[in-house]
């Protein structure tokens, strides 16, 4: 297989990917066949904070391919992720069914709440488990073919498409702030009871996810590494140097970047989708333009243009986020900030760069 | 009964639909031996005129050197001949049935033109290899592109080409490191792997040493022949060392054709270059 024959030569990832395997198989092991007694039990919280950030790996992946591959800074991947996690979190409110508070067997609570006596159309279908999957895939991936389609054709580069993909996030978090929208207002979708019959309150569910999580990890981790390590790989990061050089050698620029924004986009919205069952929740803060910054951070601590770097960039800064939020609530942004200042003007390649600047000099 | 036949029609298993039909642009038609056609161009950018009513014919085969002084409209001619920049009147035509003002970029390309920036322009973070790999022609849309592997063929092709311009010991370096000279050969082997059939070539010998300028000279003259070529040049002594035709550019117009020597005795050209 030629993607064996990519990933031997990629250190970091066979690194990354044997620690995933092994957390794979240990966490769960951990969480429900280790008694609670013993000092090496896996709390659920612990084991669901874990999946938690390896769907941020995923998004990190997704960024990664957009940002240090091709060259395009989106400020709007979290416009993606919530999408995935929407679809996800409208299949789980019709799972709930009548265990809801006001025990309607067709509407989510909040409809019910608003008085609305019908099922918008867009909430058809959302029963069904596969029709939900297919939406995680089909809707963040629609919405960035049909951006990418009209910036990348009227050659929109740079800080500009920075801006737009911003005012993208932005305007879907305005969208689905509202009531009307039909998607429970700025409240989101909770509550959740079960996925495909399993409980989700339980450990094994849990586990199950977590499982899923690095699955999907895993695949989205090689599949990148695949598109990197191809011709189209050296294509886009050569786009991203020099792109009216690959326009004048014969490439169709806007049609490599629409397929891997696209691409990308997908990344974002299974990422989405595997978290919302796994927190609980999905609010329409999950656009905000500060959540997509954030991802951005990630990837700049991480190193861009490594894959590997922008899953331990996603891992790290998230495990600084939790333990500080806890710590010292109010530094956290602040921290946030001068993480980026600090990696940006000290560490341009993030902290990958110093492993493989120790690699170059020996 | 039209219904029916319209249905028959629709049913026809020796036809696809039109819409399946891909486009195939027209070969290279060079019966008239002449490769480029540039008639009546006109540019202008905020009023100034940067292309006067230009008319420009290069032969095929042909090593044709184009100089002027700076502002004379040598690399907005460039410009219009590979798409990036539209004229607001005038024609261009490759051969006899390609127009190039209706293509863009790409389409540009693949019909046979390939073009080497004034400053060179290679992908620094990319083997020299790759560079040239990148370049190849062949079917570039995205998919193929995906899963394009070296063949046997090609990697001839690629060695031939790094032979041609003399880094087959620099192949596995990055470009980035190569040196100024070195990175506008490489420009011009990236040229030579599109295997076009016009090689417009902006100022090669820029920032180059005596015997690199030789090597360049060298080079490009033996391009022309199953090539045209294109060049552009500020250096006299380079112009003069590839001999061939020159045309000199003054304010978006042709001045004067002819051979270095006709060139250089032309009353009209001294004045533009050296003053009044």
């Amino acid at each position: 297989m030629i993607i064996l024959r990519y990933l031997k030569k990629d250190t970091g990832g066979m690194i990354t990917l044997s620690l995933l395997a092994l957390i794979t198989v240990i966490v769960p092991i951990c969480n429900l066949l280790v008694p609670e007694t013993s000092g090496l039990h896996v709390s659920t919280f612990t084991m669901t904070l874990l999946g938690k950030y390896l769907c941020y790996g995923l998004l990190a992946i997704a960024v990664d391919l957009v940002w240090g591959y091709l060259g395009i800074l989106s400020l709007g991947h979290g416009a993606f992720f919530a999408l995935g996690g929407y679809a996800m979190g409208m299949y789980l409110m019709r799972q709930i069914g009548s265990r809801g508070v006001y025990g309607n067997p067709l509407l989510p609570d909040f409809m019910v709440f608003l008085n609305w006596q019908h099922l918008p159309w867009f909430w058809h279908g959302f029963q069904w488990f596969w029709f939900a999957m297919l939406m995680v895939i089909l809707v963040p991936g629609l919405l960035a073919a049909i951006f990418g389609w009209f910036a990348f054709r009227s050659r929109v580069t740079g800080v500009y498409l920075s801006i737009m993909t911003q005012a993208l996030t932005y305007a879907l978090l305005l969208a689905f702030y509202r009531n009307e929208m039909g998607f429970g207002g700025n409240n989101g979708l909770t509550d959740f009871k079960d996925i495909l019959g399993f409980s989700l309150q339980t450990d094994a569910t849990r586990a199950g996810l977590f499982i899923a999580s690095a699955l999907a990890l895993g695949f989205g981790y090689l599949s990148c590494l695949y598109i990197t390590r191809s011709r189209l790989g050296k294509l886009c990061t050569a786009i991203r140097d020099q792109e009216d050089r690959v326009r004048f050698i014969g490439y169709r620029v806007e049609n490599i970047k629409l397929w891997i924004f696209t691409f990308s986009a997908i990344l974002a919205g299974i990422a989405g989708a595997l978290y919302v069952p796994q927190v609980g929740i999905i609010n329409p803060n999950e656009f905000s333009p500060l959540a997509s910054i954030e991802m951005v951070v990630w990837v700049a601590v991480g190193g861009r243009a490594t894959l590997y770097g922008a899953v331990a960039g996603a891992l790290l800064v998230n495990y600084a986020k939790s333990y500080l939020t806890v710590a010292m609530p109010d530094a956290w942004l602040f921290a946030l900030g001068s993480l980026f200042v600090l990696v940006t003007l000290l560490l341009p390649r993030g902290i990958t760069g110093l492993l493989r600047k120790k690699e170059a000099s020996r | 009964m039209s219904v029916l036949e319209s249905m028959r029609g629709f049913m026809r298993r020796d036809q696809v639909f039109d819409f399946l039909v891909p486009v195939v642009p027209p070969d290279l038609d060079l019966t008239h031996g002449v490769i480029l056609y540039l008639e009546n161009l006109n540019v202008s950018f905020d009023g100034f005129k940067a292309i006067n009513d230009l008319n420009l014919y290069i032969d095929d085969g042909e090593l044709r050197c184009i100089i002027g002084p700076n502002g004379a409209g040598k690399t907005t001619m460039m410009d219009i001949i590979t798409g990036k920049t539209r004229p607001d009147s005038g024609s261009a035509w490759f051969g006899q049935e390609i127009n190039l003002l209706a293509m863009d970029e790409p389409e540009i390309a693949a019909a046979g033109i390939g073009r080497k920036f004034q400053k060179p322009t290679v992908f620094e973070h990319h083997r020299v290899i790759d560079n040239l790999e990148l370049a190849m022609a062949g079917d570039k849309r995205v998919w193929p592109t995906l899963g394009a592997r070296l063949n046997s063929e090609e990697r001839d092709r690629l060695a031939e080409v790094l032979q041609i311009i003399g880094l087959g010991d620099q192949a596995k370096h990055l470009a980035g490191s190569l040196s100024h000279g070195q990175k506008q050969w490489l420009e011009i082997g990236m040229l030579l792997m599109q295997n076009p059939r016009l090689l417009l070539v902006d100022e090669p010998a820029a920032g180059m040493t005596h015997q690199e300028m030789d090597r360049t000279a060298e080079l490009l003259t033996s391009l022309a022949g199953d090539h045209s070529v294109v060049v552009v040049e500020h250096d006299m002594d380079f112009v003069r060392s590839i001999a061939g035709k020159v045309t000199v550019l003054h304010q978006g117009s042709v001045l004067a054709e002819g051979t270095m020597d006709e060139i250089q005795n032309n009353q009209q050209v001294i004045e533009v270059y050296l003053g009044e």
